[in-house]
């Protein structure tokens, strides 16, 4: 019996040597170095993977950061983990902390129930890509949100819902990184990534309808109708294809209620920092 | 108002309720030969297990997945009769239950439902029961032909169970006195599992489902093939009744298994290639188990092994595309 | 002879709902006003020739090809040009048309309108490619390909047989059938001159057994034609799938990515066959087409000879009105046609049928769990694997989408209408096609 005991003990043990032996080898030929700021960056970064940054993930981007001169840092941002995250990696690269603006993604459509009304039923996947395919959508509109939602399901961050009352997704500021991930679903290109804004005022067309304004009002009351009002009370707001485009340099504080007010379709939307709501 | 949709306009009338319907459908020649060679008790044992099989999985919908209901979709009706088909007509209810409750919740529920699970869920309940209960799995009371009110307590040995104890030295005449004719193991007037013993029910069951294209024919038949093949190459070489490849495939669970389980959707590969592939590993683990190891019987084991390389199998066979012809 | 031909990967049978098969083609008249796209054909839009308040007849080129890949437009009306510019598609989406106010019913004096059949074809290759694109002929079954491209074969390729494409395996379409039966000689002759142009004496006429009368019209005519025959295939979907039909008919295979002709084979529709020859004999530019009305929902089905631009609501009317039960107007068959939300949609060259279908038949129901049965991928026509291509783009793993071969995806329908556990797998592969095209 001894010996049956000793034999296994041997056999397994020899087994076990040389599994070991192997892996280790393995190990070390298969081994990758490494920058080792690389890991220290990835370990500061906040591992969404969402591509916020322009990059396949968060290991990517910091080894991004690394081969950067200090020129080329200063381009690189990771939205979601913000100033604070930033400046952790300026100083492990020792370069100077780059100050970074905060930045939210805003739906460049009023299309809401009221505004632009349902003319057809859709029956088929919750997907606005796919139906992008087969219809111009619910309301007619070719350029406006279909409301299905893709963009909700594509937020990492739950930062989307589609608010109930009026069928159009609503961005809830406070969880928004601006990582980007509804403006590259969004098959109609609605979102847009743009400034806070100081205490949060923004000001912006929420249309992107290029159609001529009785066509394009037909379908939806909040259509940009292209008048050109609002590009009087600011001359660097440019007005191209039937349809008024904001810069985000203009100072939403200043300028932003008159802007409004001149909108005769109610196109121009303007956040304030009370309410997380759009009016 | 009108609507839009994504084309194609027009569905097949078969869902998936449709097909879980046409299984049992499919299922009722077996389950009229079990109450008429196993009477009451075979009733009993088919309706414990499927009234536990949809409590169980109503239980999961409501409680734990909090979604809808999927007991309508009758697929825990179909594991709860092919459960009962794989046990012996004389088995405890509170066993059925528990074994109810392996099959539901940990195969199939625990995997997320319906087409998530890896393994057969009824044959895992049938296994479970099979290792926690060995005495009262493998007792089988005799077959009495329509004789419902069946309360003696003899058994009878399963024809497989005869055969595994046979050996070159057994005598033509002993062995004659043992075994079933072939007639009563295709009537199925032999000993074994409710739903297993009668080959003629399980084959209308698969004439069916053939004409209904539930199934496509390749996984029963080349299961069973393979199966015929290699005990008939033995049989062949060694002339011993034990290899007999007739008894081998009127016998035990292969027609059970290859029509009812290992055509199971979920558990299968996509590819007809792939079922090929599937069918055949399953035919000679089926044999090595019969043959080689300590159980007579090895088609539940055989076809739970294989259900474990499906998704690899998904993974690499595939079929051939159009334009790629070599 | 009359031995079933048919294509071996996966296709399926649906209820075939040939209502039409023996209503004639009636004539559908005249609308008080057309509306003719500009593009009706894959590739560039035609350059616009007329303007507002321009008197137009039957026949005058509206627009112009625009490029090598572009067809010409010609009108179908004799009227005043209204208006020249956007308006909403069927899709709701804007399309350029050109918009005719009809007056009277005058034709371009270069039109043959006499109704006997000229058999004699005097004209060279060059002369009847040069025809066909006067004519702005596109390939009628639907993808629209300007036919004088498909019959000018490339440099070092070498083509030996013509297949017509008379199989309509969509369920409800008859107009092809009707089209076979009431116009057999003229397909014949058509086809012959497509074997002039393409320099073969070769051409099989393809139906499918479901058309008995066509197989016996046409198998009677061509026997008096040298080179052309008639093929009969198994009524399966999708058998009129260009690649399916090379197939059956010629045992070849298209390659991955490649097209037809490199293979040695071209198909036509008879649709197209068709108006080649009245192109070819007669001088008639492509302005009018067989379709189908028909539908569950249809109260009075029928196949219409069309002009081109006529607006869908038009042909509703004619043919009992939009019902109650109408949920849903399809332009093309039920299996690949697009649904419209726009009712005053103009028909097109490609038109090939509107279906007004109700909730019973185009009603979608809900999604359910895959249940892993493989029938999507036993019923693909080109061997693919729905299932994994559905999962690959859930969980967005578009990387491994090539390896999956969706590209070669024909968006036949098969998948999504075998699956039993209703997975809208066709989006998915649609989806999954637009994806790797923009990866591109």
């Amino acid at each position: 019996m001894d010996q049956v005991i000793l034999i296994s003990m041997a056999v397994l043990g020899g087994i076990a040597l040389i599994s070991a032996i192997i892996l280790y080898m393995a190990s070390k030929k298969f081994s990758v170095s490494e920058d080792a700021r690389i890991l220290e960056i990835d370990a500061v970064l906040p591992q969404a993977n969402c591509g916020g940054c322009g990059k396949a993930g968060c290991h990517d981007f910091a080894a991004s950061c690394v081969s950067a001169s200090e020129k080329e840092f200063c381009k690189l941002n990771c939205p979601v983990g913000g100033q604070s995250v930033m400046n952790k990696i300026a100083s492990i690269l020792g370069y100077a902390a780059v100050k970074q603006e905060r930045t939210v993604s805003v739906l460049r459509c009023n299309g809401t129930c009221e505004n632009a009304p349902a003319k057809i039923m859709y029956d088929g996947v919750s997907s606005c890509r796919i139906a992008n395919h087969i219809s111009s959508g619910l309301s007619g509109c070719p350029n406006g949100c279909l409301r299905l939602g893709d963009c909700v399901k594509a937020c990492p961050f739950d930062a989307l819902h589609i608010d109930k009352k009026t069928g159009i997704p609503v961005v809830d500021e406070s969880k928004c990184t601006s990582c980007g991930a509804c403006v590259r679903i969004c098959p109609r290109q609605l979102f847009e990534i743009r400034p806070y804004g100081s205490n949060g005022q923004r000001v912006y067309v929420a249309c992107r309808n290029t159609q001529k304004g009785a066509l394009a009002r037909k379908n939806c009351k909040a259509a940009c109708i292209a008048c050109g009002k609002c590009s009087k009370i600011c001359s660097d707001i440019s007005i191209d294809n039937n349809l008024s485009y904001i810069p985000s340099t203009i100072d939403a504080s200043q300028y932003g209620e008159d802007l409004v007010k001149s909108c005769p379709t109610g196109a121009i939307v303007l956040t304030t920092e009370n309410t997380n709501e759009q009016y | 108002m009108l609507k839009i949709s994504t084309s194609p306009h027009m569905q097949s009338p078969v869902d998936t309720h449709r097909i879980m319907l046409d299984v049992i459908i499919a299922m009722l020649p077996a389950i009229i030969a079990a109450v008429l060679f196993f009477g009451l008790n075979a009733l009993v044992v088919m309706t414990s297990s499927v009234a536990a099989c949809v409590f169980f999985e109503y239980l999961v919908c409501k409680f734990w997945f909090k979604t809808r209901n999927t007991t309508r979709d009758l697929s825990a009706i179909i594991t709860g009769l092919l459960l009962a088909f794989n046990l012996p007509s004389s088995m405890p209810v509170g066993m059925i239950i528990l074994g109810s409750f392996m099959a539901i919740v940990v195969a199939k529920m625990c995997y997320g439902g319906l087409g998530k699970n890896i393994f057969n869920p009824a044959l895992i309940g049938r296994v479970f029961l099979f290792i926690s209960f060995p005495v009262q799995m493998t007792q089988w009371p005799k077959p009495e032909f329509l004789k419902f009110l069946n309360t003696d307590t003899q058994t009878a040995a399963t024809t497989l169970g005869i055969i595994k104890h046979l050996d070159a030295s057994t005598s033509a005449t002993a062995i004659s006195g043992k075994l079933p004719s072939y007639y009563d193991m295709f009537m199925g007037n032999i000993g074994g599992c409710i739903g297993e013993i009668s080959a003629l029910a399980l084959l209308l069951g698969f004439v069916y489902l053939l004409w209904r294209k539930v199934i496509t024919w390749h996984i029963p038949v080349y299961y069973v093939g393979t199966v015929f093949i290699i005990t008939g190459i033995f049989w062949l070489i060694t002339g011993e009744t034990r290899y007999d490849p007739l008894t081998h495939i009127l016998s035990g669970g292969l027609l059970l298994g290859a029509i009812f389980m290992a055509t199971d959707y979920t558990t299968s590969p996509m590819t007809i290639k792939g079922q090929i592939l599937f069918a055949v590993f399953c035919g000679i683990l089926t044999v090595i188990i019969r043959l080689y190891s300590a159980y007579p019987e090895g088609v539940s084991f055989a076809i739970l092994i294989m259900n474990a390389f499906v998704p690899l199998i998904d993974k690499y066979i595939h079929g051939r595309i159009y334009g790629q012809r070599s | 002879m009359n031995n079933i031909k048919t294509f071996s990967i996966g296709g399926i049978h649906p209820n075939k709902y040939k209502l039409t098969t023996s209503s004639p083609i009636i004539e559908a008249g005249l609308p008080e006003v057309v509306y003719i796209p500009v593009k009706q054909h894959i590739g560039a839009p035609a350059k616009i020739l007329v303007q507002k308040g321009d008197r137009v007849k039957v026949g005058t080129l509206l627009a112009d090809a625009d490029g090598i890949v572009s067809s010409d437009v010609h009108s179908s009306v004799s009227g005043e040009v209204l208006k020249v510019e956007a308006i909403e598609g069927g899709s709701g989406y804007l399309e350029n048309m050109i918009t005719i106010k009809v007056e009277g019913d005058e034709y371009e004096p270069f039109i043959d309108l006499s109704k006997d059949i000229s058999r004699d074809i005097s004209y060279t290759a060059e002369q009847i490619i040069q025809k066909l694109r006067e004519a702005g002929i596109v390939g009628m079954g639907g993808a629209g390909y300007p036919t004088p491209i498909k019959t000018s074969i490339p440099e070092g390729k070498k083509v030996d047989c013509l297949i017509v494409n008379g199989i309509e395996c969509e369920p409800f379409l008859t107009a092809d059938d009707r089209l076979m039966v009431e116009k057999a000689e003229q397909i014949v002759i058509g086809a012959k001159i497509i074997n002039k142009a393409l320099g073969i004496q070769n051409a099989i006429i393809a139906i499918d057994e479901n058309k008995p009368q066509a197989i016996e019209t046409l198998t009677k005519i061509t026997k008096t034609y040298v080179g052309v025959n008639v093929g009969v295939c198994a009524t399966k979907y999708p058998q009129g799938g260009e690649k399916q039909l090379i197939a059956a008919i010629a045992k070849r295979e298209v390659p991955s990515g490649k097209l037809p002709v490199d293979v040695g084979c071209i198909v036509q529709n008879v649709g197209t066959v068709f108006a080649i020859y009245e192109a070819v004999m007669k001088n008639k530019p492509l302005y009018e087409r067989i379709l189908t009305v028909s539908g569950d929902a249809c109260k009075h089905p029928a196949n219409y000879r069309v002009r081109v631009g006529t607006p869908i609501s038009y042909l509703i009317e004619k043919s009992g009105g939009l019902t109650e039960a109408t949920t849903q107007v399809i332009l093309g068959g039920p299996m690949m046609g697009n649904s419209v939300s726009n009712l005053n949609a103009p028909v097109t060259k490609l038109t090939s049928g509107i279906l007004m279908l109700s909730d019973n038949l185009a009603g979608k129901e809900t999604e359910m769990d895959c249940i892993r049965c493989g029938k999507c991928a036993q019923v693909c026509p080109i061997g693919l694997e729905p299932f994994l291509i559905a999962r690959l783009m859930r969980n967005n793993q578009t990387e491994n989408l090539r390896e999956a071969h969706v590209l070669d995806c024909i968006e036949c329908g098969c998948c999504a209408y075998t699956c039993p556990a209703r997975v809208p797998l066709l989006d998915y592969c649609k989806l999954a096609k637009t994806e790797l095209k923009k990866k591109k």
